[in-house]
């Protein structure tokens, strides 16, 4: 129980953390910011990561693992790459 | 290696995510803070790897490869009209990610083999005890249940988002019953979580929490019409992120949850955003058509005789006088194309000495920020594009406004005519400016479906045809001139 309560914490922590930040982000950057947060929400793929190379897993489990481990993939490389190529044109004078 | 080194370098890549949003505060420091961003998730991948006993590269390095292949030709070819699609399957594959995520863990803690899909329905005998010890197991199962109904969900609706934006989908279906129909799927889905809480060897009433998740992102995004779309995207964007820190809790990793968690405020914040800016609740968004109220406007009354058409060049020789020139965009300017066509047309009145802003509302286009993209694209200034509440007390100053493809967000009728079904919608009042040109295809209503007295106002002009075209028109005009 003692690791479930700091997860709890550190959960509603991360969403006061969040509302406070995500104010100040201007509205000429709400496009790249919903790119760069779909990019940060592919940390799954550390999760998928998991599933998906445990050598003792059923071949079920690590194919599931596969289809998260792309998934994830896909946030994270399309997320930030496209991300990067908006924020350059705002930054050009 | 130490469990205490993991979890200190997911701290790390936590803060360097915080960082990253926290760039994004400003144009200036915005590339540095996505980088910053990229390497905390680079360092996350790394040491989770790294940390891993008996691993099998094979399903790892396929689906990374199939992912960053994907990923790549996304990201550096779609167009930047078509940003609110790519993040419409951005937010539909971590929905997915989550829900295989779970799914993959509850098939490996119930420590069955299934040797093929059909074999998964079969019920096993397992207690909660296998995933974790006391509430610890009860709480794992309730975290992988949500998280597989959440995950779903946003799978379905984000893919059924992407097929309106795209326009692939045009009609919109909904469940009989409309919202009813919605929560009768939604308490279906609940109730089969609680089975498997209660009695993890249930597998069918897992599959079932699928398969009703999946159908409920469909009939959730399916009757809402493409006007709309800003607020699903930014509420689908917000489950990805919530998805993703259920996820945290299955497997007690701490960056999931910091991740997860400021994803899904980021996706609520701008929820809220979009909600406002269309004065409407979010559940009037989801379920509601637009309020039915008041009593029908006729459009051929406000019209008749009232309205007064304009050729480019006419327009042009108005420019060229002007002082102040305020351009207002929305999502025609998308369609057509046209935001190099507007940035010309600003620049060939610049050269003429006329002052030069864009007004934004806050729900132009597709997407929240949309038309600050595509302008940016087209090389405007950011400085230039100027926010609704900062925009509308010069309008009085302003000799002319041009607005390209953008209708409700300027309709007099939502400040002035109460009992109005856009009553109390922030508007942009492009009609305190001296002249109102407007650049449209015809007389057609925007998503509200109600006429805008603004067109037939004396001081308003008429410029019908493609939005790229009439603006091209005019900066060569002007450049004559």
């Amino acid at each position: 129980m003692d690791i479930l309560i700091l997860l709890l914490a550190l959960f509603v922590l991360s969403l006061f953390l969040g509302v406070e930040l995500i104010t100040k982000v201007p509205p000429t950057l709400h496009t790249p910011l919903m790119s760069g947060t779909n990019a940060v929400s592919g940390i799954t793929l550390v999760g998928a990561l998991l599933a998906a190379g445990n050598d003792g897993s059923p071949m079920m489990v690590n194919i599931l693992g596969f289809i998260a481990v792309t998934l994830a993939t896909i946030n994270v490389v399309g997320g930030y790459l496209v991300t990067n190529r908006m924020l350059a044109m705002f930054k050009r004078k | 290696m130490n469990e205490n080194i993991v979890n200190f370098v997911y701290l790390i890549a936590g803060v360097l995510f915080i960082l990253g949003i926290k760039g994004l505060t400003k144009p200036k420091t915005a590339v540095r803070g996505n980088m910053l961003s990229a390497l905390g998730m680079l360092i996350a991948v790394v040491v989770t790897l790294l940390n891993m006993n008996t691993i099998d590269y094979s399903y790892i390095v396929a689906g990374v490869l199939v992912g960053s292949i994907v990923g790549s030709i996304m990201a550096l070819r779609i167009q930047m009209t078509s940003m609110p699609q790519m993040v419409a399957l951005l937010n539909g594959f971590g929905g997915g990610a989550s829900l295989t995520i779970a799914l993959a863990e509850y098939y490996t803690k119930l420590g069955t083999t299934p040797a093929s899909f059909a074999e998964l329905l079969n019920p096993v005998v397992a207690d909660s005890a296998a995933f974790g010890a006391g509430p610890e197991g009860t709480v794992a199962l309730l975290a992988i249940g949500l998280t597989v109904l959440i995950g779903a969900l946003t799978l379905t609706g984000s893919l059924v988002a992407f097929a309106k934006l795209q326009e692939l989908m045009k009609k919109s279906y909904g469940l009989p019953g409309g919202p009813i129909g919605n929560a009768l799927f939604l308490i279906a889905a609940l109730v089969a979580v609680a089975l498997v809480v209660v009695n993890p060897g249930n597998v069918a009433a897992m599959v079932a929490v699928v398969a009703l998740a999946l159908l409920l992102g469909l009939f959730l995004v399916m009757p809402i019409g493409g006007a709309d779309m800003p607020v699903v995207i930014a509420l689908l964007n917000s489950y990805s992120g919530i998805a993703a820190a259920l996820a945290g809790f299955i497997l007690g990793n701490t960056v999931l949850i910091i991740a997860g968690s400021l994803v899904g405020t980021s996706g609520l914040i701008l929820t809220r955003i979009m909600c406002v800016a269309m004065n409407r609740s979010l559940a009037n968004v989801l379920f509601g058509k637009m309020a039915a109220g008041g009593e029908t406007i006729d459009a051929d009354e406000v019209y008749a005789g009232k309205v007064t058409s304009a050729q480019p060049d006419e327009v042009a020789m108005l420019l060229e006088t002007a002082q102040r020139v305020v351009i207002v965009p929305g999502y025609g300017m998308a369609m057509a194309q046209a935001q190099h066509a507007v940035r010309e047309l600003a620049d060939a009145m610049e050269a003429k000495g006329v002052e030069v802003e864009y007004g934004i509302h806050p729900v132009a286009g597709r997407m929240p920020g949309h038309m600050n993209v595509l302008l940016a694209e087209a090389e405007v200034p950011y400085d230039n594009l100027v926010e609704m509440d900062r925009i509308n007390p010069t309008f009085e100053d302003t000799d002319v406004v041009i607005v390209i493809g953008a209708n409700d967000v300027t309709n007099p009728m939502a400040r002035d005519v109460e009992g109005s079904p856009i009553y109390g919608m922030p508007i942009l009042n492009v009609d305190k400016a001296k002249t109102v040109v407007v650049i449209k295809r015809s007389l057609s209503p925007g998503f509200a479906g109600l006429p805008n007295p603004l067109f037939a106002m004396d001081h308003t002009l008429m410029v019908y045809g493609d939005g790229k075209k009439a603006v091209v028109e005019m900066t060569t005009a002007l450049n004559q001139a």
